[in-house]
């Protein structure tokens, strides 16, 4: 049977940690971008952001935290929209890196 | 697309093996369960994640599992269950 990355109910793993634990600030941007994509907007779909996770390749998947798989999945999604290119993403990301971190 | 199973109703999970998106976990396929209620009618997650519409909607069902089927080494009460909610297109009813 295939089984998808995110497909693992079943399998032996390490205990899940239960701690609470605040979100940071681009976490929080991560979450805000998707509610405004998948609003009114409807630029995308929640179903399209788990087809985007889902198709992380395995050690992607597995080393991305939570939100950074949120974002791995939209910048795909969006490429395939044809909302930006993938030189455009590299090339904003380089600015955004010569402007310093977030606070 | 009318719901049609009742609550009651013994179903078993479809076992096609496809890739892809979908919301029905490999670990539920083939195996046999009752149905608990209709959750309604919604838009298809199998074809809005790849920018479809989803339409025509389908009908979701929570459907009611004894943990002991599922797991071959459940140690667990033999009358746990665990709630699925599975679309109607992957349940086919038990003659």
């Amino acid at each position: 049977m295939t089984r998808g990355v995110n497909d693992i109910g079943g399998i032996p793993e390490n205990q899940v940690e239960q701690t609470e634990h605040d979100y940071a600030l681009w976490e929080q941007r991560i979450d805000a971008l998707l509610v405004l994509l998948t609003g009114k907007t409807q630029i995308m779909r929640v179903d399209e952001l788990r087809r985007g996770i889902e198709s992380l390749d395995i050690d992607a998947y597995n080393e991305l935290s939570y939100y950074e798989r949120w974002i791995a999945s939209i910048s795909k999604i969006l490429i395939e929209k044809e909302l930006f290119t993938v030189a455009e993403l590299e090339h904003r990301m380089a600015q955004i890196q010569v402007q310093g971190e977030s606070p | 697309m009318k719901p049609t199973l009742k609550p009651g109703t013994s179903v078993t999970v479809s076992s096609r093996d496809i890739s892809g998106h979908m919301r029905t976990p490999t670990y539920v396929r083939g195996k046999t369960g009752v149905i608990e209620r209709c959750c309604g009618r919604f838009r298809n997650p199998e074809t809005l994640a790849y920018g479809g519409d989803g339409l025509p909607k389908q009908v979701l069902y929570r459907v009611r599992f004894l943990q002991n089927h599922l797991w071959g080494d459940y140690r667990g009460l033999s009358t746990d269950t665990v709630d699925l909610e599975i679309y109607q297109h992957w349940l086919e009813l038990d003659s």
